[in-house]
């Protein structure tokens, strides 16, 4: 797909029918208390875990650079990611549950506009995550993410981003492989996980697996994250790479998932996925 | 004779080997009801599935409008819409929410005066605000109708729009259908196993069989032309010819 068809498919795409696919799933949230849970069930245990290892930890302060507490908030930064992935592979799933895409393709919907509903259903969970898991933070553990201060936002929105890429990524090999595949929408995040270096600094990891580290923009956020923590440096580098990357990424698991969209319409899959 | 609002000619589609619409060609003029008979698994609902672009044909073209369906999908799909009893709304949400929900993804305007207007021509007041999965099946085969109605079609597809439901309710679903398009001159494909409801509905009827048309006319033609009084005893002879 070319630079120029991209743009053309994404300036053409209407605003009613994003809002349309975000209400249904508003819809669906706003009467579901499991699916309400589900989203902080996870980010509430993970921080209740790591608040008492970091409790403990406190008692070798000084031995780790920038403060124990940095788990904290390399824990909550994790979460955005995961849950900006969960946003856009859920919102797929929420659509095979309810057999409901032969009624989204055979209306005048694209599939780039589905792809950016689930982005905004995306944003609303991990607005929704932060400020539990901020509150929280704040509450049990006296921990304050801002101290990390204005860097805060351009890294969270490249967070984002690449729980996007991931979740688009993810969507797109369930969308070909089906109901056996579902188990990624949890799984696959934890494979970036290694080498998003989130609790530990780039160069804890084996020389070749650095090497791959530095493609993921994951670690380039969380190691500007360090930087910023521990030595006041400024992470432009970092932020910059990062920035790169994901759009990088983006295009091309945006332009992944209209191919195997175009797949799954040929192998007649798009309306037997969930069957 | 008017210009057709649907063109299908030479439709293919393969699944690997398997042939599934073995090249077929019809059309369907302004306010015809097309009915599309044949056994299970004669390619009746595939057909369907690629005039509605959910499935990508092999070879073939497929034209609406004027308009060729490959190149103008969104223009095309914003006139037509479906309905089928295999292909529920999400169960979760409300009648109301999911009229909705279809009406912004079509573009409508005026939401709210359409959706009361086709709540109160199919009779549904009384369970607009449940939620889906609560409804009985002649309830649900309404809201798919509902649906299909809602974003003012001019080309229809129903897939077995009648399976399991009650002859009281089937019937009513007719009238309903008939008036519309009596009254805005909705083109209709119908599929059935009901072979009475296809002499009633149709004007015309192609029979597909491994898909490829093997009957075309009127339900009277089709019966003559095979020597058996009605359209069922046709189906049950074709569908025996091995
Ligand atoms: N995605 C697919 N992959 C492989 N084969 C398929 C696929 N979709 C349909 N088929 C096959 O194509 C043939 C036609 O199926 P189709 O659903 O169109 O039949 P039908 O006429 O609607 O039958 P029924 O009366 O049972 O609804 C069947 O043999 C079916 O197994
Ligand atoms: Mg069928």
């Amino acid at each position: 797909m070319t630079f120029d068809l991209m743009t053309f498919r994404l300036i053409s795409m209407k605003f009613h029918r994003i809002y349309a696919l975000v209400a249904r799933h508003l819809y669906l949230y706003r009467r579901s208390l499991p699916r309400i849970m589900e989203i902080f069930y996870w980010p509430f245990l993970d921080l209740v875990i790591w608040g008492f290892i970091t409790v403990y930890l406190a008692k070798f302060e000084g031995q780790i650079p920038g403060g124990v507490t940095f788990f904290i908030g390399a824990l909550i930064l994790w979460d955005i990611l995961f849950r900006s992935q969960q946003g856009v592979t859920i919102s797929f799933l929420e659509e095979i549950w309810a057999r409901n895409l032969m009624n989204l393709f055979a209306s005048p919907l694209k599939p780039s506009e589905f792809l950016a509903a689930t982005m905004v259903m995306s944003v609303f969970k991990v607005l929704a995550v932060s400020v539990v898991m901020v509150v929280c933070a704040g509450l049990f553990y006296s921990y304050n993410i801002f101290v990390i201060g204005l860097w805060l936002i351009p890294f969270v929105l490249n967070l984002v981003m690449a729980g996007w890429i991931i979740g688009v990524l993810t969507t797109a090999l369930i969308m070909r492989f089906g109901q056996e595949a579902e188990v990624l929408a949890w799984s696959m995040v934890f494979l970036f996980q290694p080498i998003s270096c989130v609790f530990y600094p780039i160069e804890v990891l084996p020389g070749w697996l650095q090497a791959i580290a530095w493609m993921n923009p994951a670690a380039h956020v969380f190691e500007g994250m360090r930087a910023v923590l521990s030595t006041s440096v400024s992470p432009i580098v970092h932020l910059a790479w990062a920035t790169g990357l994901n759009l990088v990424f983006l295009g091309i698991v945006v332009a992944v998932f209209h191919w195997m969209f175009e797949f799954c319409r040929e192998q007649g899959l798009l309306v037997r996925v969930g069957e | 004779m008017p210009t057709p609002v649907l063109q299908v000619q030479h439709l293919v589609k393969r699944f690997g080997e398997f042939i599934a619409v073995n090249d077929i060609s019809f059309d369907i003029g302004p306010g015809e009801i097309l009915g599309l008979l044949g056994p299970n698994g004669a390619g009746k609902t595939t057909t369907i599935q690629m005039l509605l672009g959910v499935v990508t044909p092999t070879s073939g073209s497929i034209r609406m409008f004027d308009l060729d369906l490959a190149t103008n999908r969104e223009e095309i799909l914003r006139q037509v819409n479906f309905c089928s009893t295999y292909v529920a709304l999400p169960q979760a949400l409300t009648v109301e929410e999911n009229l909705w929900v279809i009406a912004r993804l079509y573009g409508l305007s005026y939401i709210q005066e359409q959706i009361d207007d086709i709540v109160k021509r199919l009779e549904m007041e009384e369970f607009r605000y449940k939620v889906t999965r609560k409804l009985s099946s002649g309830q649900s085969t309404r809201l798919g109708l509902a649906k299909a109605f809602l974003t003012k079609p001019k080309i229809l597809f129903l897939d077995e729009p009648t399976a399991s439901l009650d002859p009281d309710i089937a019937q009513k679903i007719r009238s309903f259908l008939k008036e519309e398009r009596r009254s805005s001159g909705l083109s209709v494909l119908y599929t059935s196993h009901n072979m009475h409801e296809m002499e009633e509905m149709t004007d015309r009827i192609i029979f597909l069989q491994r898909g490829k048309i093997v009957a075309e006319g009127t339900a009277q033609e089709i019966a003559a032309r095979f020597g058996q009084v009605d359209l069922e005893e046709v189906f049950v002879k074709l569908a025996r010819e091995k």
